[in-house]
C-alpha cells in the first residue's frame, strides 16, 4: 500500500519545572492512501501529542522532540522550517478539533475564515476564494451556503459548525486529515451525520484520514485500522476486526469490555480498569500497564515488552505473548 | 404496583429570555419514581432534561406542576420543611472539576452537609462519619486532608459521591455523572453506583446522554426531546421495541463497537438540529425532523398515554408506523 504518512520511533517530551514529561515514547505508525486510521486511549494517552507533532502545532519549548521522524509524503516534516511547515499545514494536511466553538473566530464572518485561508495558501483571488468557500459549504450541506458565508459563528449550531470545521479543513483538498474527536461535543444524531460526511468526502476527495477518539463505537464504524495507545506507547495495533475480534493486549481487552453493549445481561457488573494510567514524569521501567493488568507477571515490572507480530497486519506489545509465558495465559478467560 | 417515591406531574420550567420570551426547557412532563429502581432521562443537549432534574429537587422554582414527595407536594413546603426534604433528595453532578470547591479539603467537602443540617454534635462524631463515608466510596482516611486537585477525575467523581450520601438520602439525581470521565473510569464509577444502591437501597434519576450506558444502568427510560417526553418503558423494553420515530433514529445513532454489526447497520438519518425551545409551535415538537409526519402532528400535541402496558408514548402515528 502507498504510505501517505510514516511514523518511525517518534519520541515527544515535555520540559516543565518538575521535570521532563514523556509523552510520547518511541512510537511508530503509518497511514496509507485514502485510508482511515482510529487512535484510541485514555487521556493522557499521547493521541492528541502525537496529532498535535504531525502539525508541528506544539508550543516548543516547552514541547521537544526527542526523537525520530515523522514522514508525509516522503520528506521528514520535523527537519521543516516553520515557513516550510506553513505550506504543509492547514493546506496539505487538515485538522478538524473537537469543540468547533473554541476553534472558530467567534469575531469573524464564516465566509472571510474560509476565504482566508485560500488566499494565503492557493493564492486565489478574493471573488475566486469566495466562489470557492460556498462550494465547501455546499460539500458539506450547509443549507443556503450564499447566507451562511455571511454570519457568525454563534449563528450556527454545534453540528453546523463542525460542519464548517470540516469545509475549513476540505476546502484545500488536504491529502491527510486529522479529526481529533471530532464528534465528542456532538449529540449522537449528529454525531451520526456528521460521521456519515466524513466518509462521504473521503470517498469523493480520496484522502486519508487519523481519527483520534476515545470512542470504541466510532472506531468500528470509521477506521480500517486501529492504533492502541497506553502512556505514551503504542500497545497494539492492527487491522479494525484484529483489533475487535483477535484483541490481543490485555489493555485493549479491557477497554473493550469496559463499554456496555446493547444486548448485555444488567446484572453483570462492567468490567472496570482499576487505578490511574501511570505518570509519565517517571515512565515505569517495564510495561507500563503493568499495575492495572489482571496477568501481570514479574517480569512485567522491570522489563519492557517488545512487539510481537500476530499477522502481517497486526502487532501487540505484552509478555503473555512470549512463549514461556503460556501458564500464564492458561488461566486467562 | 408499589407506590412510587417521587411523582413528578405536569412539570414545566420556563425561562424568560427576555422580549417576553420564554425558553420552554421542561414543558409538562409527567412520570413516577419507584423505590429502589433507577430512572433514566435521556436525550440530546437542549432537552430539558438537566433542568428536569434541577427542578424536581427545587433546585429551580417550578414554573408549574407538582413533586410529590412522601405524599406531599415539595413545591408548597415551607423553606424549614423544605430542609428536611432536601436531606432525602441529593444531587451528583457532571463535572468533578467544577462540583467541588477547590480551597476545601475533602473532609471539608463531604462534611459540610453534615454541618449545615447540624446532624452531630460533636467534631469526633463527625469526623469518624466522614471517614465511614470515604471508605463507602472506595477511598479512605489518608485522602481526607487533600484538596480536590490532587485527585484524578475518577477520584473527584468519589468525592462527589460521598458527599451526597452524607445525609443517608432515598433518592439522588445523578445529572451526567459520568462524562466527564474516560471509558475505564466510567465503568469503575457506574458499579460503585450500582453497588451503593444494592447496599443502601437508593434510587437514582440518572441523567445521560450515553444511550448504552443509560441502558444498561436504568430500569425505567425516559426519551426527552424539546421539553416533552416522547417515550417512557422498561429499559429492555424500551431498547428492542422503540415505539417514538425519534426513539427509533436515537438508537439507531448509537455507535456499536462491533464492526460488523456497525457496518451492516442500518441508521435512520435524521437532518437538521433541534429546533429552539424558545417560543415552540403547537403540535408535535418533533415533527420537523419526522419522516412520518402528517399535518395533524404539526396542528395538535399529541398525549403521552399508555400505548401497551407500562409503555408509554406520544406519537399520533404509533401503529401506523
Amino acid at each position: 500500500m502507498n504510505k501517505i504518512l510514516e511514523i518511525n520511533n517518534l519520541a515527544v517530551s515535555f520540559k516543565t519545572f518538575f521535570g521532563e514529561v514523556e509523552a510520547v515514547r518511541d512510537i511508530s505508525f503509518y497511514v496509507g492512501k485514502q485510508e482511515t486510521v482510529a487512535i484510541v486511549g485514555e487521556s493522557g494517552c499521547g493521541k492528541s501529542v502525537t496529532a498535535n507533532s504531525i502539525m508541528q502545532l506544539l508550543p516548543m519549548p516547552p514541547a521537544y522532540f526527542k526523537a525520530g521522524e515523522i514522514k508525509f509524503d516522503g520528506e521528514n516534516l520535523i527537519t521543516k522550517t516553520e515557513k516550510e511547515m506553513q505550506k504543509v499545514r492547514g493546506n496539505r494536511i487538515s485538522m478538524i478539533f473537537q469543540d468547533p466553538m473554541t476553534s472558530l473566530n467567534p469575531t469573524m464572518k464564516i465566509g472571510q475564515q474560509i476565504i482566508e485561508g485560500l488566499i494565503n495558501h492557493q493564492g486565489l483571488s478574493r471573488e475566486e476564494a469566495k466562489k470557492r468557500a460556498i462550494e465547501a459549504l455546499e460539500l458539506v450541506s450547509v443549507p443556503q451556503p450564499e447566507k451562511r458565508i455571511e454570519q457568525y459563528p454563534h449563528e450556527f449550531s454545534g453540528g453546523m459548525r463542525q460542519r464548517v470545521m470540516i469545509a475549513l479543513a476540505m476546502v484545500s483538498n488536504p491529502q491527510l486529515l486529522i479529526a481529533d474527536e471530532p464528534t465528542t461535543a456532538l449529540d449522537v444524531t449528529v454525531q451520526a451525520q456528521i460521521l456519515d460526511l466524513m466518509k462521504d468526502i473521503q470517498e469523493k476527495l480520496g484522502m486519508s484520514i487519523i481519527l483520534i477518539t476515545h470512542d470504541l463505537g466510532v472506531v468500528a464504524d470509521m477506521s480500517d485500522r486501529v492504533v492502541v495507545m497506553y502512556a505514551g506507547q503504542i500497545v497494539e495495533q492492527g487491522l479494525t476486526d484484529e483489533i475487535f475480534k483477535n484483541t490481543s493486549h490485555p489493555y485493549t481487552k479491557k477497554l473493550l469490555a469496559s463499554v456496555p453493549s446493547l444486548d448485555m445481561n444488567k446484572d453483570e457488573a462492567l468490567l472496570s480498569i482499576d487505578g490511574t494510567p501511570p505518570d509519565l514524569y517517571i515512565p515505569p521501567k517495564g510495561c507500563a500497564f503493568y499495575d492495572r493488568c489482571d496477568y501481570a507477571m514479574k517480569i512485567c515490572k522491570d522489563h519492557m515488552p517488545q512487539f510481537t507480530e500476530h499477522s502481517s497486519t497486526h502487532i501487540s506489545r505484552c509478555w503473555l505473548n512470549h512463549p514461556m509465558s503460556k501458564d500464564a495465559k492458561g488461566s486467562e478467560v | 404496583m408499589q407506590e412510587p417515591l417521587i411523582s413528578v406531574k405536569n412539570l414545566r420550567k420556563f425561562f424568560n429570555v427576555g422580549n417576553g420570551n420564554k425558553l420552554k426547557a421542561v414543558d409538562g412532563i409527567s412520570f413516577d419514581i419507584f423505590h429502589g429502581e433507577t430512572f433514566g432521562l435521556v436525550g440530546e443537549s437542549g432537552c430539558g432534561k438537566s433542568t428536569a432534574g434541577r427542578t424536581l429537587t427545587r433546585l429551580y422554582d417550578a414554573t408549574e406542576g407538582e413533586v410529590i414527595f412522601n405524599g406531599k407536594n415539595i413545591f408548597n413546603l415551607s423553606r424549614h420543611d423544605m430542609a428536611d426534604v432536601r436531606k432525602n433528595l441529593q444531587m451528583i453532578f457532571q463535572d468533578p472539576y467544577a462540583s467541588l470547591n477547590p480551597r476545601m479539603t475533602v473532609a471539608d467537602i463531604v462534611a459540610e452537609p453534615l454541618e449545615i443540617h447540624r446532624v452531630y454534635k460533636s467534631e469526633k462524631e463527625k469526623n469518624a462519619r466522614v471517614v465511614e463515608l470515604l471508605e463507602l466510596v472506595g477511598l479512605n482516611e489518608e485522602h481526607a486532608m487533600r484538596f480536590p486537585h490532587e485527585f484524578s477525575g475518577g477520584q473527584r467523581q468519589r468525592v462527589g459521591i460521598a458527599r451526597a450520601l452524607a445525609l443517608n438520602p432515598k433518592f439522588i439525581v445523578c445529572d451526567e455523572p459520568i462524562s466527564a470521565l474516560d471509558v475505564s473510569i466510567q465503568a469503575q464509577v457506574v458499579n460503585l453506583l450500582k453497588e451503593l444502591q444494592d447496599k443502601l437501597g437508593l434510587t437514582y434519576l440518572f441523567i445521560a446522554h450515553d444511550l448504552s450506558m443509560v441502558r444498561y444502568i436504568s430500569d425505567r427510560v425516559g426519551v426527552m426531546y424539546l421539553g416533552h417526553m416522547m417515550e417512557l418503558a422498561e429499559s429492555e423494553e424500551l431498547y428492542d421495541n422503540p415505539l417514538h420515530p425519534y426513539t427509533k433514529a436515537l438508537l439507531s445513532a448509537i455507535p456499536i463497537p462491533n464492526p460488523d454489526i456497525q457496518r451492516n447497520k442500518k441508521r435512520i438519518m435524521l437532518d437538521g438540529d433541534v429546533p429552539s425551545p424558545i417560543n415552540p409551535k403547537e403540535g408535535c415538537r418533533f415533527v420537523d425532523r419526522c419522516s412520518y409526519a402528517i399535518d395533524k402532528c404539526r396542528q395538535v400535541t399529541p398525549i403521552f398515554q399508555e400505548q401497551e402496558p407500562g409503555h408509554y408514548a406520544a406519537c399520533h402515528r404509533i401503529g401506523e408506523i
